[in-house]
């Protein structure tokens, strides 16, 4: 049975067994910051469980390094196991708490939210539109507020997001509380820089030196570099809409901008960048041997750069169909998505980056922490 | 497939892939067989984590320095002699290169300043440990073009009249059929592993004995060679066995199962009663001291007895450790006599060496224990080039053997840590030149 499909306690018995042979081992020392974390533990509180979970940066080293896999009658399966409980870690701390369960099936709600959410702003367009606006082609200044006026575009982005943000921020804030080490706030202090390098550089999507092991035994850094590619895009898309908010407020120029402006531009090379990194890790995900992973994270991961796919494929439709008579229907169809796509962020791969953050930060603060090691020769 | 090889290596573990990927160097066409399925391949490194080398400076992957006189020194001290010199002495020497050689083949060693591995000048660590290597060299051997053959177990080796060699793989190997080599390198590992040998050599209290490598190192082509003439070294009835947890596996439960906590507690046999074993300190050469004397016990068991003190004080194991709120208890849960081990750990709190901690606070908790064999000292003669040396003297030109096979020429007893890694490796790779040279000059 994959441990998936293990009721809670179970999920964390199995997960404890595993740890403890590997705390007994600790071969893959080198390989990744979860390690070095369990030396010398005896016994794994649940919150504990959650912090190594998340930690984990699911590169597979340990189980293609790990001499206890299945057959072997001890058939650990780190990776899988730290995947299922990370899956449970994103439900539980979830908040509001009804919303965790969403994580139970990801890609159905995700899906039925998002699918949702475009056919109503849809059928909302199609009624209060003029079809003369939503129908023609237009590409004056102001064209895409005749289709769906600036306040309501807005007001309905902003709501959502804000949505968004509030039950991501609490469901890390929860998390935090929960993993916090207890340490010097001085070692906290200096554990900032160290934790942000590993945030930003995804250093342990590196298995410890020489790659992932992405699609099998060997190993790569193709998974680490999609996923760079990937944010780096999905960062000039924001900043995008950052510059655009800028030329509409401060400089009072209404969209759509031209070709050559810096939000089109950074729209556009964000946008390929993205649908690049999506492409390259949709495409490890297929390629992957599963036995290590966990398959709930593995839909988890599908459904959420599918989405990603479509809001950017729809934004960059929107782009380069600006000036014909299909503008109106697409501009509508990716606001539907970017609506849904923030609806069901808190129940998405989303809560990985703020999770994995955290983790990432404790690790770093107890390291700052740690007194330095003894240096007895074991020969 | 080709039925006609430059070079057959038997035994796909750290020896046999550094003889397959050298003797390919060489120009060798080269076929390995092993008689594990894919997921047990690679023998017993598998379960190895570090392994010595001879270095004159720092680098990158090990500190100070480590010299050939040291490491032949430390040798002659725990074989007490017992040791072909010249191979010693060409073993520290040639250990120097093999790490560097390893990582040209793909092996990642770890930088000792990531993870938790404890200061070592001697040895140097593969990274993710001795599985993630012999997965580098089996992805390096085959990219050479060394044809791998899991599944595949050779039953004998005779030679026929134009000299070359002809190896059948057992009957009920898939695929089973006879195959011809110029040159066979053998490194099928010892013959631990095999209960009946066990047994034979062991009596049948060999049954009660745990194996902690491979289930596939059974001995079977040693016992061929032998049986056709080969000289032996070593000993069968003496080997390596340390103190392991009586609830793992009978075979491959590697290096997380052996029980590391003995100083921090007691041991009882199945009577209660307190037992020894002399000279077992907190050094790391209690474990080898431990595994004998618990084979010498009744039913091969005996429990180490801790409390919670003691259990804190000890490495975390792999299995959870048996409790009980008294001792009592513990003994219920143990089915021991509880009067009996009340005795034992009253006597023990009751005249407490210097510096050792008494039994005394709950809840109490114990390990099962059994010997497990790490490996015998015993195996098949070789001379300076790896030939098999037959017991009138003679050798072939084209039959060498490596690894654990023949690693009683030079640890004849006794066992130095990181060693097997380094003997295979170095003897595998030398094994596998002088394959290649032989056919290809
Ligand atoms: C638990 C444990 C921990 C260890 N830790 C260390 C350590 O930290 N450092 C260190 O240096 N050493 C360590 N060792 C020792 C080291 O693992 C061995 O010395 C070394 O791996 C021996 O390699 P080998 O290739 O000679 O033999 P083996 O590893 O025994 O390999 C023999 C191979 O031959 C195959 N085979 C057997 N018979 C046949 C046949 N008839 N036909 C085809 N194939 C066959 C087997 O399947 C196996 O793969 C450890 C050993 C154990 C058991
Ligand atoms: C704090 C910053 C971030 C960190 C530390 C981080 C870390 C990781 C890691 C380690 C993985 C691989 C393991 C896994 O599948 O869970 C991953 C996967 C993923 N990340 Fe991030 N991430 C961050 C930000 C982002 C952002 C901003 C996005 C969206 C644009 C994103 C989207 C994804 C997706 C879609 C996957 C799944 C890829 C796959 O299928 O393999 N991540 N992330
Ligand atoms: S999968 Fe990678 S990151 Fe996760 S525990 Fe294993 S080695 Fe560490
Ligand atoms: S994953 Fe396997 S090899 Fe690695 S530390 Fe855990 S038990 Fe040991």
């Amino acid at each position: 049975m994959s441990s998936v499909d293990l009721p809670a306690d179970e999920l964390t018995a199995e997960a404890e067994r595993v740890l403890r042979i590997c705390t007994a081992c600790m071969y893959c020392d080198g390989l990744c910051p979860v390690f070095p974390a369990i030396d010398n533990t005896h016994q794994f509180k649940l919150s504990d469980l959650n912090y190594l979970a998340n930690l984990c940066h699911n590169c597979k080293g340990c189980w293609y390094a790990c001499q206890y896999t299945p057959p072997h009658p001890f058939a650990v399966n780190l990776p899988a196991t730290l995947a299922a409980v990370r899956q449970r870690s994103y439900r539980d701390y979830l908040w509001p708490r009804w919303l965790g369960r969403a994580f139970r099936s990801p890609a159905v709600g995700i899906a039925a939210t998002v699918g949702f959410v475009v056919l109503a702003t849809l059928a909302i367009v199609l009624m209060c539109t003029p079809p003369a606006a939503l129908f023609g082609a237009d590409d004056r200044e102001g064209a895409f507020y005749r289709v769906v006026p600036w306040s309501i575009m807005a007001g309905a982005a902003g709501a959502s997001l804000l949505w968004a943000m509030a039950c991501i921020a609490l469901a890390t804030v929860r998390f935090w509380r929960d993993i916090a080490p207890d340490v010097p706030k001085r070692a906290m202090l200096r554990a900032v820089a160290p934790a942000l390098r590993d945030i930003v550089t995804l250093r342990h999507l590196g298995g410890g030196g020489p790659g992932c092991n992405d699609v099998g035994e060997r190993t790569s850094q193709q998974r680490r570099w999609a996923h760079h590619v990937m944010v780096a895009g999905f960062a000039g898309t924001v900043l995008s809409t950052a510059t655009a908010a800028i030329y509409h407020h401060a400089l009072g120029v209404a969209a759509p901008y031209p070709l050559t402006s810096l939000p089109v531009l950074l729209g556009l090379v964000g946008g390929v960048a993205m649908l690049a990194g999506i492409g390259g890790l949709l495409g490890l995900e297929f390629r992957a041997d599963k036995e290590p992973s966990d398959p709930r994270e593995v839909r988890l991961n599908v459904a959420f750069l599918v989405l990603l796919a479509l809001v950017t494929l729809s934004g960059v439709a929107v782009l380069a169909l600006r000036g014909t008579a299909a503008m109106g229907l697409l501009l509508t169809g990716h606001l539907g998505l970017v609506f849904g796509f923030f609806l069901v962020l808190p129940f998405s791969k989303a809560v990985h980056a703020p999770f994995r953050a955290a983790a990432l930060l404790r690790a770093a603060a107890e390291k700052a922490a740690a007194r330095p090691r003894g240096k007895p020769d074991r020969g | 497939m080709q039925s006609t090889w430059d070079v057959v290596v038997i035994g796909g573990g750290l020896a046999g892939l550094c003889a397959a990927i050298a003797a390919r160097r060489g120009g060798a066409s080269v076929r390995l067989l092993e008689s594990a399925p894919p997921a047990f391949r690679g023998g017993n490194a598998r379960h190895a984590r570090n392994f010595r080398i001879v270095h004159d400076a720092p680098t990158p992957h090990v500190p100070d320095s480590y010299h050939a006189s040291e490491f032949i020194d430390e040798l002659d001290r725990v074989t007490a002699g017992e040791r072909d010199p010249a191979l010693a002495e060409r073993l520290a020497g040639e250990s120097e290169t093999i790490a560097p050689w390893l990582m040209t083949n793909g092996v990642h060693l770890q930088d000792p300043a990531v993870g938790i591995v404890p200061y070592s000048r001697r040895t140097v660590f593969p990274l993710g440990g001795g599985k993630a290597m012999i997965n580098a060299l089996y992805a390096t051997a085959s990219d050479l073009g060394v044809t791998i053959s899991a599944d595949s177990e050779v039953g004998t080796l005779r030679q026929a009249a134009d000299g070359c060699w002809r190896v059948s793989l057992a009957a009920d190997s898939p695929g089973g059929s006879t195959l011809e080599a110029r040159s066979v390198v053998v490194c099928a590992g010892g013959a631990g592993a095999d209960p009946d040998w066990l047994r034979s050599h062991y009596g049948d209290t060999a049954d009660g004995f745990m194996v902690r490598g491979t289930a596939y190192a059974n001995g079977r082509v040693l016992t061929d060679l032998i049986s056709a003439g080969a000289r032996t070294v070593g000993d069968p009835t003496v080997c390596h066995m340390v103190a392991v947890d009586a609830r793992g596996p009978r075979f491959d439960g590697g290096i997380a199962t052996r029980i590391t906590a003995i100083p921090h507690g007691i041991v009882v046999d199945g009577s209660g009663a307190r037992i020894d074993a002399t000279g077992a300190g907190a050094e790391p050469t209690h474990y080898a001291r431990w595994g004998p004397r618990i084979a010498a016990c009744v039913d091969q068991t005996a429990y180490l007895i801790l409390d919670a003190d003691g259990l804190q004080r000890a490495a975390p194991q792999a299995f959870p450790p048996i409790v009980g709120t008294t001792i009592a208890d513990l003994a219920a849960a143990l089915g021991l006599d509880p009067a009996a081990l009340a005795h034992s750990t009253g006597a023990f709190n009751a005249a407490l060496a210097a510096g050792a901690r008494p039994i005394a606070t709950a809840p109490f908790a114990a390990y099962p224990m059994r010997p497990g064999v790490t490996f015998v000292h015993y195996g098949v003669a070789v001379d300076q080039h790896m030939r098999v040396i037959w017991t009138d003297g003679r050798r072939n030109d084209n039959l060498f053997a490596a690894g654990m096979i023949m690693a009683a020429n030079v640890i004849g007893r006794g066992y130095l840590a990181g060693l097997g890694l380094t003997l295979a490796a170095v003897f595998g790779r030398l094994a596998g030149e002088e394959a290649a040279r032989h056919v290809v000059g």
